[in-house]
């Protein structure tokens, strides 16, 4: 017993050292499986507030870029509703008001990063104005990622541009689907992975949310393809393509809940059964 | 004592919020960003603790980490470098370490700029390494390791000059 204690009094900065660093790798192997990370994420009162309290500085110098951003979709989103004026009748029920599978909040990103492998952004909304896991986030102009944690006034999202994210999206000229994943390396493109060799495109083509995941409806702007290859198989294209977003500069985002969410993993889990 | 304490506080505290909130932006050609807050590590005092220096190290990484959400590599990588801090002193001022006199502001620039880029690399290649963690990568982050270095190296230097008090 004595000599247990001597050696550890003598090792005692190699032991510290050890568990010290093996709780850091921990943490680190836990970031990297999806909602895993429990503990380390800028979702809470301390972070979440910092960052907030810079961001409302911080706006004051982006303000002419976003809104002439909101202008552009505001003139958008008018020519659709001006187009679309001859299909109002008696019978048309307003499908935002009655039995609408999809609930949009907005939201502000009080913390956005792109230069690392696993990037997160954190928003200024939470549980507290019902915000939960796995909802989508977009911008006007594509997709963000997902929500990632809550806290009661803070969420995270786990950006396109993290390699651990997977997407379903497809060609918007057929329904060839695949995934969206990134390589790490630059903010402005990502990879579409799994098209099937029999796929016809051309440099150029729009990719589309397939709204096959539950999370993202379908029809929700990507990106254009830069480049393609085929794999190492030859029998799916490995797809470049270029966001239609500016990851680098992201204010303004808008949250997408799907309510019939818990229906339809439900009835999948039950399924797998 | 007291005033020591409360030194090593506030630079705990400064370069923290100087981290998250200006140099991870910085994004200089994409993705090389100064880590610069590894400074609180190196000049921490010498004669103090070592448990205190691991201890603080792992909270000051686990701190940017937080504000980063990225797990815990920062943690991990300070923790390394507080562990083998000794030796590297060791190294780069040989005796003036050995009979625990080193003071940062009077040892030669030279000795300090081995310190600094020998603490800087280590960090950088255990932070990069996790931060990508996989093997097949492995260019990747040599050259994250590279080009962040230089500019954490050119950082720390510059910022250890010009606080640096004089003495006679």
């Amino acid at each position: 017993m004595q000599q247990i204690i001597n050696f550890i009094i003598r090792n005692k900065n190699f032991l510290l050292f050890l568990l010290l660093f093996s709780v850091s790798i921990l943490f680190t192997i836990q970031s990297h499986s999806y909602h895993k990370s429990k503990f380390i994420n800028s979702a809470n009162f301390l972070t979440g507030g910092v960052y907030n309290s810079i961001n409302d500085f911080n706006n004051y110098f982006k303000l002419k870029s976003q809104n002439q951003l909101l202008a552009a979709e505001n003139l958008r989103l008018r020519s659709i509703l001006r187009n679309s004026k001859g299909l109002v009748d008696s019978t048309y029920i307003d499908s935002l008001t009655f039995n609408k599978a999809y609930r949009f909040y907005n939201a502000n990103v009080i913390k956005n990063s792109y230069s690392l492998t696993d990037n997160f952004l954190t928003l200024n909304k939470g549980t507290n104005d019902s915000v939960k896991q796995d909802f989508g986030v977009i911008s006007s102009k594509g997709i963000i990622g997902i929500v990632d944690k809550t806290s009661s006034n803070y969420a995270t999202v786990l950006s396109i541009l993290n390699t651990t994210s997977k997407i379903s999206a497809q060609l918007k000229k057929s329904n060839h689907f695949g995934t969206l994943t990134w390589n790490g390396k630059s903010p402005e493109f990502t990879q579409l992975l799994d098209i099937p060799k029999v796929a016809i495109f051309a440099k150029g083509d729009t990719i589309i949310t397939s709204g096959r995941s539950s999370i993202f409806p379908k029809n929700i702007d990507i990106g254009t393809i830069e480049s393609f290859q085929l794999d190492a198989a030859e029998n799916y294209y490995e797809i470049e393509v270029k966001l239609f977003n500016d990851m680098t500069s992201i204010e303004h985002v808008y949250i997408i809940e799907n309510v019939d969410l818990s229906e339809i993993t439900n009835l999948e889990n039950g399924v797998n059964e | 004592m007291n005033n020591l304490f409360s030194i090593h506080t506030v630079r705990f505290f400064v370069l923290v919020l100087v981290q998250v909130l200006i140099l991870n932006h910085i994004n200089f050609l994409g993705y090389i960003n100064p880590y610069f807050y590894i400074l609180f590590i190196a000049l921490f005092p010498i004669k103090n603790n070592r448990v205190i220096l691991i201890l603080l190290s792992f909270f000051l990484g686990l701190t940017i980490d937080l504000f980063l959400d990225t797990g815990g590599i920062h943690a991990a990588a300070c923790v390394f470098i507080a562990y083998i801090r000794p030796v590297i002193l060791k190294f780069s001022f040989g005796t003036i370490y050995e009979h625990q006199t080193v003071k940062f502001n009077s040892v030669d620039f030279d000795s300090k700029l081995i310190y600094l880029t020998l603490l800087t690399v280590m960090h950088h290649l255990v932070l990069f390494s996790l931060e990508i963690f996989s093997i097949s990568k492995i260019l990747l982050v040599l050259q994250k390791t590279l080009f962040s270095s230089i500019f954490t190296i050119l950082l720390s230097i510059t910022v250890t000059i010009i606080f640096s008090r004089k003495t006679k």
